[in-house]
């Protein structure tokens, strides 16, 4: 496989930027990628030469592992750079570590910030194409396109199916993305969550369906994802207990039955058993929890690859 | 010292009519179609208007305390450039102007160095904490012309009745910026559906709807004077516009971007369209346009709120609120609702000048004889850029820079000199 020339240089902001057609080809891409995860000798001499920076001004092990390794196994030298944001406001400003880090000499940044529009902003001073890994609540593109592979690579095509997300969507990144790809590709999405974690207008801007009953948003659903629910959520006044939230809201046996009868389980981790999962539905055959990791590897060097160019 | 403006469409009591006008020393001597005096210089305003000079009640100098982002000398420049004659300075400096000292100080500097009058506007609260009652008659003595605690908002409602009917024992008009913390929260933005798009947290409406509510209820039971900065919502327009029917004393304001944008400006991540309160819907934006023709809102003030680049070059959620106005007002409202038709340029120069003089009592403006000469002389068909060199403002926080709009001040005089010649 060749890249082509239409991703070279491009920033991956959020999905809004993508056609349907240009994301089943990076869904394409990340295949091929993940047949590589699989070998034995996991590494491709694609981008040697190349400097990827993960920039870090939030905390995310995971995401930023993944990124990493995605790097790593494209044979591309990587920096890491982790600050945290009161460091930030102290001291040097987002600007300035860019204007830092760019004399280094880096290519592509993958960037998780709490500020939604700070991948922008690193593009603006550096000029250098930015992978979103997740700014505020804003956007998580790289995780909206590893769920939508997983969903594609058990389901096959996207359109038709009936995709319903559960929990705090008013927080969550993760929907936002996945909303604008899933919408894209034709499938019907439903959200569903208390009234006070839910944001206004989802119908009007995302052109999907608003549910507060867990069993109605469920029902003949081909896709189920939870969401993770934090404790700071009830000190701020949004719900009251844990306990009152998981009788509600939470994916169990008892509730998985309005959905399909193979219905899809996913969660972009991590989980909270037994608040909106039990272990019963998280490790069950239906189950893509742990597979969703597996993928996000694959998606990032696919974007990595299409976006820097080269040869795999 | 005499000046003489020739054949000028001067705004005279409401209208627009080709006039000459004579000054002499600081004051309007003579107003008529075809004066031949001899005067010291000879303006030739042909296809030019020739409007009372802008005031505006609402801007930030930041002076004292933070004069990095403007001082007294750079503010008034501005004000001059953008044709105001006359401004009121918020207290919300450092220190606060809750204090005759600090009030002097500004009055002092604006008279020694200013290219503008300025008119000081005391804090409700000592250090606009909104605990403690300020010291309003000392300041009124020293001359302040209203309260506000503007950029802050007096949470506690009991505390604020008291303040209203102190300011009603010394006649000042008390201010509000009208924001409920708990319900504004960490907002950035109007919370609407571009909130919702672009997951920055949302400053709802009611945020500011319900203090204008109980801040009208108060004010009722005070028999104060209550003046609404920079009003935004449709609601609240509706409320004014009931305690208007019921003849209570209460007045409002509204910016040019509150009255030229909406929400959908913060798509961009530009923090030149973060402010407080935040852009609105568009449903929002129309009844403001609607309410400034109607006269509902009584007139137009800038909010001139100057931030250094490194203050609002940064993650839109660590900047801070806040863009100047002084040089853009007239240019953008003019290209935006006049030339389109939808406010009379009548009406934008009474909201910019007459109206808000009267409604903080500033001594009186207006094309008359034996005024003052504060007038400004503009070009509607010239064009201004807002290129960040051209700007006098120490800061250059707007989100119109770089545009060329249609108008441009050529002249402002203040008491009959000149305080800005375009070149
Ligand atoms: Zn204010």
């Amino acid at each position: 496989m060749t890249a082509t020339p239409q991703f070279l240089g491009r920033n991956v902001f959020d999905l809004d930027d993508y056609s349907a057609d240009e994301i089943m080809y990076i869904l394409e891409a990340a295949k091929g990628m993940k047949e590589i995860n699989l070998r034995e000798y996991k590494k491709i001499p694609t981008l040697r030469g190349k400097t990827v920076c993960t920039l870090f001004v939030e905390n995310s092990t995971r995401t930023r592992m993944s990124f990493e390794l995605a790097a790593n196994r494209l044979s591309a030298d990587v920096v890491s750079f982790q600050a945290s944001v009161s460091a930030l406001q102290k001291g040097e400003s987002l600007q300035d570590t860019v204007y830092t880090l760019d004399a280094m000499g880096i290519d592509l940044y993958c960037i998780r910030h709490s500020s939604p529009g700070s991948p922008q902003l690193v593009h603006k001073y550096s000029g250098k194409p930015v992978i979103n890994g997740g700014d505020g609540r804003h956007a998580h593109p790289t995780q909206a396109l590893l769920d939508i592979f997983s969903i594609w690579e058990k389901l096959g095509d996207i359109r038709g199916l009936k995709i319903t997300i559960v929990g705090d969507i008013l927080n969550s990144r993760v929907v936002r993305s996945n909303l604008i790809g899933m919408k894209k590709l034709g499938a019907e999405v439903t959200v569903c969550g208390p009234r006070t974690l839910m944001p206004s207008y989802m119908e009007e801007v995302y052109g999907c369906r608003v549910e507060y009953s867990l069993s109605e948003a469920l029902r003949d659903a081909d896709v189920v994802m939870g969401l993770r629910m934090q404790l700071e959520r009830m000190t701020e006044g949004l719900f009251p207990s844990l306990e009152e939230y998981s009788k509600h809201y939470v994916l169990s046996k008892d509730t998985i039955k309005y959905a399909k009868k193979d219905a899809l389980i996913m969660h972009p981790g991590p989980m909270n058993r037994g608040v909106e999962i039990l272990p019963e539905i998280a490790d069950s055959s239906q189950s893509v929890i742990v597979e969703q990791v597996a993928n996000g590897v694959a998606v990032r060097m696919a974007l990595m690859f299409l976006i820097l160019g080269g040869k795999a | 010292m005499k000046t003489l403006i020739k054949n000028g469409l001067a705004y005279i009591e409401g209208a627009i009519v080709k006039m000459d006008i004579l000054i002499e020393d600081t004051r309007i001597a003579l107003i008529d179609n075809d004066i031949t005096a001899d005067a010291d210089e000879v303006i030739d305003a042909a296809g030019m208007h020739v409007f009372p000079g802008f005031v505006d009640i609402h801007a930030h100098l930041r002076d004292p305390g933070q004069t990095y982002k403007e001082d007294i000398i750079s503010g008034t420049r501005a004000a001059a450039k953008g044709g105001f004659t006359s401004v009121c300075a918020m207290p919300n400096t450092e220190p606060v102007v809750d204090n005759i000292a600090t009030v002097d100080y500004i009055q002092r500097r604006a008279r020694e160095l200013g290219f503008a009058r300025v008119f000081v506007i005391g804090a409700i609260t000592k250090q606009s904490a909104g605990e403690e009652i300020s010291e309003m008659a000392t300041m009124k003595s020293g001359g302040v012309v209203a309260v506000s605690d503007d950029g802050k908002c007096v949470q506690n409602a009991k505390l604020m009745l008291n303040c209203m009917r102190y300011a009603v024992n010394y006649d000042l008009p008390v201010i509000i910026h009208a924001e409920d913390y708990h319900l504004a929260g960490k907002g950035q933005i109007h919370s609407g559906k571009i909130a919702t798009q672009i997951g920055l947290s949302g400053i709802p409406a009611l945020a500011e709807e319900t203090i204008i509510a109980r801040d009208i209820m108060l004010a009722e039971s005070a028999k104060a004077r209550l003046h609404i900065a920079h009003i935004t919502t449709a609601k609240s327009l509706e409320l004014v516009r009931r305690a208007k029917e019921q003849g209570l004393p209460v007045t409002c304001e509204v910016t040019p971007h509150h009255l030229l944008l909406n929400e959908e400006a913060c798509l961009s991540f530009d923090t030149n369209t973060k402010m407080k309160p935040p852009l609105r819907s568009e449903k929002d934006r129309l009844a403001c346009v609607e309410a400034l023709k109607s006269g509902l809102i009584d007139c137009i003030a800038t909010d001139h709120a100057p931030h250094a680049d490194f203050e609002k070059v940064r993650e839109f959620d660590h900047a801070p609120f806040g863009i100047i106005g002084f040089e853009t007002a007239f240019p953008v409202l003019y290209q935006s609702l006049v030339l389109p038709g939808i406010i009379p340029l009548e009406r934008l120069i009474e909201a910019m000048s007459t109206a808000p003089s009267k409604l903080l009592r500033l001594p009186e403006s207006g094309i008359r004889k034996g005024n003052p000469a504060d007038l400004t002389i503009v070009d509607l068909n010239q064009s201004s850029v807002f290129a960040a060199e051209n700007i006098l403002s120490k800061s250059k926080n707007t989100p119109w820079l770089d545009q060329t709009i249609k108008s441009k001040i050529i002249y402002t005089l203040l008491d009959g000199t000149f305080t800005f010649r375009a070149e």
